[in-house]
């Protein structure tokens, strides 16, 4: 049955595009039928991220309105084939979507696809609004800062009461995905403390994200982290979180600073 | 000058009123459309209590000994007829319902003994319980009275209450009890982190709160015009 998950956190520049490209490609790679939605009209980013904005022709807009249709505007990954996007438009705003259009694209999906993945619009406004408004799971990706952190318990508290599923007295299951974590400034209590993270949130956790220049590499060449190098920390974090949203058993690894034989010798530490 | 009191008259009015009354068809033989009369009685007795039942006779023909042997067996089930339609006059004796004409149809709508209403309304409650962890940006106001949370309260969530505010997680928003003018309310929490703490209208903010306080259990209440915070246990 098809699953419609929402990549979400309140704030903004936390990795919601970068985990939501990172998630349905992995999830892609373990041979499920994925979607990624960009919900972010206005500011779109996950065609960057995906390598598709040169081939952006229709996009969520036209579909919500009815000036295309769905297999118009979906666009298929150059390296995953069974990996799409539906991409947003730059030039409208979230005034366009209509939550009864929202409704009609999402069932569509839901006949398409294994997982339907919306990149949620940072903020708590309409286009936050509309893209959990469907959701069966949420992802609240979050920062170990104090400021992402009451953001995120804020959108989880959206998530428990402006949801279908939260208006028809069920529940969105919901994961926190902590992104950009510095083991080196965890490790000097710079940071928020996992532990720290979830006795607020009061949530399951999906996964850790370490700090990376390979996120960075991998959306410069318009590829999801997991593609680029599968072997890098951060892709091995997201492809253990793909495997738990599958229902696997994943034993969690935090991400520990790792010191050079050098560093050890001279008791110094990595900046 | 003479002067006479006219004797006031009575006058005789005339008003009338319109009733909507059952109509009973009886058909040959009789007997077995009796048993189909006893067999609703059997399942709601008391249906034509104290409603009016009239006769209709175009469909069977009868005597006028048929027609007071069948008017008897109707009174033997406690049905009373007010009226008998469809039947020529002669046949009828004296002591019979009177012959009625003009009836017109219409649609009964039947009204079943409806299930008395609760004695009387349950008190509203004066105690509120969640059960979840209450999140940043949400407002839980309870005037009735006391509000317990078995989870967190998020910094940037706050809980007014009426009553007393009981936290069994931590308080990292906002508590304002006693908003009613109740300064007898207190608020206990299991760890204190509050941005904010209000009895009946006095208040602390983080600032004030004592630092030793901070992530222990504590209660905070009025003495006088004072707002104290204790550590509990």
């Amino acid at each position: 049955m098809a699953k419609v998950l929402v990549v979400t956190s309140g704030k903004g520049g936390v990795g919601k595009t970068t985990s939501t490209a990172a998630l349905g490609a992995a999830l892609a790679q373990s041979g499920q039928n994925v979607v990624v939605v960009d919900f972010d009209v206005g500011l779109r980013n996950l065609d960057l991220v995906m390598g598709a904005e040169r081939r952006v022709v229709f996009d969520l807009i036209n579909v919500v309105q009815g000036v295309a249709k769905l297999p118009q505007a979906l666009i298929r990954d150059k390296r995953l084939e069974n990996l799409w996007l539906l991409p947003a438009s730059q030039t409208r705003d979230k005034d366009a979507l209509t939550d009864e259009g929202v409704g009609r694209v999402i069932a569509e999906l839901r006949s398409r696809f294994d997982w339907i993945l919306c990149d949620s619009p940072a903020g708590i406004e309409r286009g936050a609004t509309l893209a959990m408004r469907y959701a069966d799971e949420a992802v609240i990706v979050t920062n170990p800062e104090v400021s992402s952190v009451r953001d995120s318990d804020r959108i989880i508290g959206m998530l428990d009461s402006k949801t279908v599923r939260a208006e028809r007295g069920e529940r969105v299951e919901k994961h926190v995905l902590i992104s950009r974590y510095d083991p080196a400034r965890a490790a000097r209590g710079e940071m928020l403390t996992i532990d720290d993270i979830l006795e607020i949130l009061a949530t399951p956790l999906l996964g850790i994200i370490p700090e990376s220049q390979e996120v960075l590499k991998a959306s410069n060449v318009g590829t999801p982290v997991t593609l680029n190098n599968a072997e890098s920390a951060p892709a091995r974090a997201y492809i253990d979180a793909s495997r738990r949203l599958m229902g696997e058993e994943v034993a969690m690894v935090v991400p520990a600073e790792r010191k050079g034989f050098m560093d050890r010798l001279l008791g110094r530490r990595a900046a | 000058m003479n002067v006479r009191a006219d004797p006031t008259r009575q006058l005789v009015r005339l008003r009338g009123r319109s009733y909507v009354a059952f109509v009973f068809s009886p058909v040959v033989p009789i007997v077995e459309w009796l048993a189909e009369i006893d067999a609703t009685l059997a399942r709601s007795p008391g249906y034509f209590v104290g409603k009016p039942i009239v006769l209709d006779l175009a469909s069977v023909d009868l005597s006028s000994a048929a027609i007071s042997h069948l008017l008897g067996s109707l009174n033997e089930r406690n049905i009373r007829v007010l009226g008998i339609e469809g039947v020529d006059e002669e046949r009828l004796g004296a002591n019979m319902p009177p012959l009625l004409t003009g009836g017109r149809a219409c649609v009964i709508t039947r009204s079943e003994p409806v299930q008395k209403a609760e004695p009387e309304a349950k008190p509203k409650p004066n105690s509120l319980l969640l059960e979840s962890p209450v999140r940043s940006g949400q407002s839980i106001v309870f005037m009735e009275g006391d509000v317990t949370v078995l989870g967190s309260v998020g910094s940037g969530a706050e809980i007014v209450a009426g009553g007393s505010i009981h936290i069994y997680g931590t308080l990292r928003g906002r508590a304002m009890a006693g908003v009613n003018g109740n300064s007898n309310a207190r608020i206990y929490c299991q760890r204190i982190e509050a941005e904010l703490l209000a009895i009946d209208g006095y208040y602390q903010t983080a600032e004030e709160i004592d630092i030793s306080l901070r992530n222990r259990p504590a209660q905070a209440w009025l003495e006088g015009d004072t707002m104290k915070i204790t550590p509990l246990n």
